[in-house]
């Protein structure tokens, strides 16, 4: 899921105060916001209560079932229209794609009220951590399902580095170094290190990613965009 | 062939101190770093931003080594915490250029601990990798295997962790770098001897030459700031009594790196003389242990 965190109240408040905003529409998120509690019903009511303390009047608020879901926004903006209408600001309580889906919908200003974090592991009820950066040229098979790009805080795919010590981490000095988790785990199946790892190709990565099942299946070419085969390497074509 | 690697690979004992280029664009400290430090040196490190704090390039000030050193050689570091793959080959083959002939390829500090936090890390590339590259380049073509116009010819040099457990990793993590180009080690403060033998034995098979690191512990605030700051290094207490019980800290800093250098003589290839800015105790370690 993505883990989005609070963002600065006082940013919130400079983007209302710009456009001189006196009302506004507040948008959470049923999926990843609610499990993150940065924006579910319970965060999207903190924050009509502030808003109300700071003297705005809201409109409405809804909660997407998924924020960053094109069809369901539209539809839930449809329900909420004399709301968001009477407003003059959207504050959406998701992660930034489902903040670019209701700003697609709306024709209002509408701003970010939580910062997206990163694509977390649910470690568990409220605990997540970050083990993953969807580089798009996974080393996993490498590494003994340990990921160096995120788990080493230098992202370095051959390691340790010379700041290792005692097995932990030089710059999270309270975490183990990751590398010393990678050769341990692959000792323990069996495995070896082979080699070294090459320099990753970052240029599956480049951005803006997208795939298009659709068109694909229908046999036609998508509409290009800035990567036509976003996870699709030259190796493997 | 330079001075440096020719002696390092005709066996004979080698001497390599450090100099840091300066914060700003006036070197003078740093000459005079390298007036004092060349006579009794084959080879100085110039240091690549240390501690992921804002330095003169090592590019530059390698050369004002070259140019000021007498014949003491510039060992330009590389770190790949600032460049992307790109700038190191540009970087490296602009090095070749300048005369700088011996190279130290090193990941480099995480930027969060140095003076711009906010930095993105770049980190591109790896240590290993960057020697792969590098060594690639002294055959004459890119990482990409494009042939070049014209190639380099590095001497190449790695960094050492001998202390660090679990030894198997880290021996196995040096191997790597061995197999990945890298002739020549400079190893991290050496303060148990023994853990630093049993490096030069594990080594010995590849050909490669361990210098060894000797630090100057010359004050209780040095030692303080090694081990609350500094990377991957502790100060065993034998050390942080002896200077810290001493009347003159300094000169049992000096005495104990002295014994340091008398007991890694017959070891090491090398050693590496950190003085952290005690610019003439150098002499008289190096006078000391008799290696001069
Ligand atoms: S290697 Fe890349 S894709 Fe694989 S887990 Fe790590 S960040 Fe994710
Ligand atoms: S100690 Fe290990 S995990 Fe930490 S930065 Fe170095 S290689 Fe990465």
């Amino acid at each position: 899921m993505i883990v989005t965190k609070p963002r600065d109240w006082n940013r919130i408040k400079a983007n209302l105060a710009e456009i001189d905003a006196k009302s506004v529409f507040i948008m959470g998120c049923g999926e990843c916001a609610t499990v993150a509690h940065t924006g579910g019903q319970a965060e999207i009511m903190v924050a009509k209560a502030r808003l109300e303390a700071e003297g705005y009047s809201v409109t409405g608020s809804a909660v997407g079932a998924v924020t960053c879901h094109s069809g369901g926004v539209n539809l839930d903006m449809r329900k909420h229209r004399a709301e968001v209408d009477a407003a003059d600001a959207v504050l959406v309580l998701s992660c930034g794609a489902g903040v670019q889906t209701v700003a697609d919908a709306v024709k209002k200003p509408t701003y970010p009220g939580l910062e997206s974090a990163f694509l977390g592991n649910v470690v568990r009820h409220g605990v997540f951590e970050e083990r993953c950066q969807m580089c798009g040229d996974c080393v996993l098979d490498k590494t003994a399902g340990i990921c160096p790009v995120t788990t080493c805080p230098k992202g370095l795919l051959n390691g340790p580095c010379g700041g290792m010590w005692n097995g932990m981490c030089e710059v999270l000095t309270d975490r183990e170094c990751a590398h010393v988790k990678i050769r341990r785990r692959l000792a323990e199946q069996g495995r070896g290190m082979k080699g070294v790892i090459a320099p990753k190709d970052y240029s599956v990565k480049r951005g803006p990613g997208s795939v298009n099942t659709r068109d694909a299946a229908l046999g036609r070419k998508p509409a290009s965009t800035a990567t036509d085969k976003p996870f699709t390497t030259e190796k493997d074509a | 062939m330079g001075k440096f690697r020719d002696a390092l690979v005709r066996g004979e004992f080698v001497i390599t101190g450090e100099v840091a280029p300066p914060h700003g664009t006036d070197y003078s400290a740093m000459l005079e770093s390298v007036r004092k430090l060349s006579p009794f040196c084959h080879a100085l490190n110039v240091t690549d931003n240390q501690g992921a704090t804002l330095h003169l390039s090592s590019l530059a000030a390698s050369r004002v080594v070259l140019e000021n050193g007498n014949g003491c050689e510039p060992i330009f570091q590389q770190t790949c915490r600032d460049r992307n793959r790109l700038a190191l080959q540009s970087d490296l083959l602009a090095a070749w250029t300048l005369g700088l002939e011996n190279v130290l390829v090193v990941t480099g500090d995480d930027p969060r601990g140095g003076d711009h936090p906010k930095a993105k890390g770049v980190f591109d590339m790896d240590s290993t990798q960057l020697l792969q590259v590098t060594k690639g380049m002294n055959e004459g073509v890119d990482m990409n295997g494009t042939p070049l116009d014209g190639a380099t010819d590095f001497f190449m040099g790695g960094a050492l962790f001998p202390e660090a457990e679990p030894w198997d990793i880290q021996l196995e993590r040096g191997l790597q770098k061995v197999e990945a180009g890298a002739e020549f080690f400079q190893t991290q403060a050496v303060t148990d001897v023994d853990k630093f033998a049993r490096a030069v034995e594990a080594f010995e098979p590849t050909g490669a030459k361990l210098i060894a690191g000797i630090l100057l512990f010359k004050s209780p605030r040095v030692i303080k700031f090694i081990n609350e700051r500094l990377a991957g290094l502790m100060v065993p207490d034998w050390i942080t009594d002896r200077v810290t019980g001493a009347e003159k800290p300094l000169d049992e800093a000096i005495a104990i790196a002295i014994e340091q250098a008398i007991q890694l003589k017959d070891i090491a290839h090398g050693i590496h003389i950190m003085p952290l800015g005690s610019d003439d105790a150098v002499a008289r370690i190096i006078e000391g242990a008799e290696l001069g």
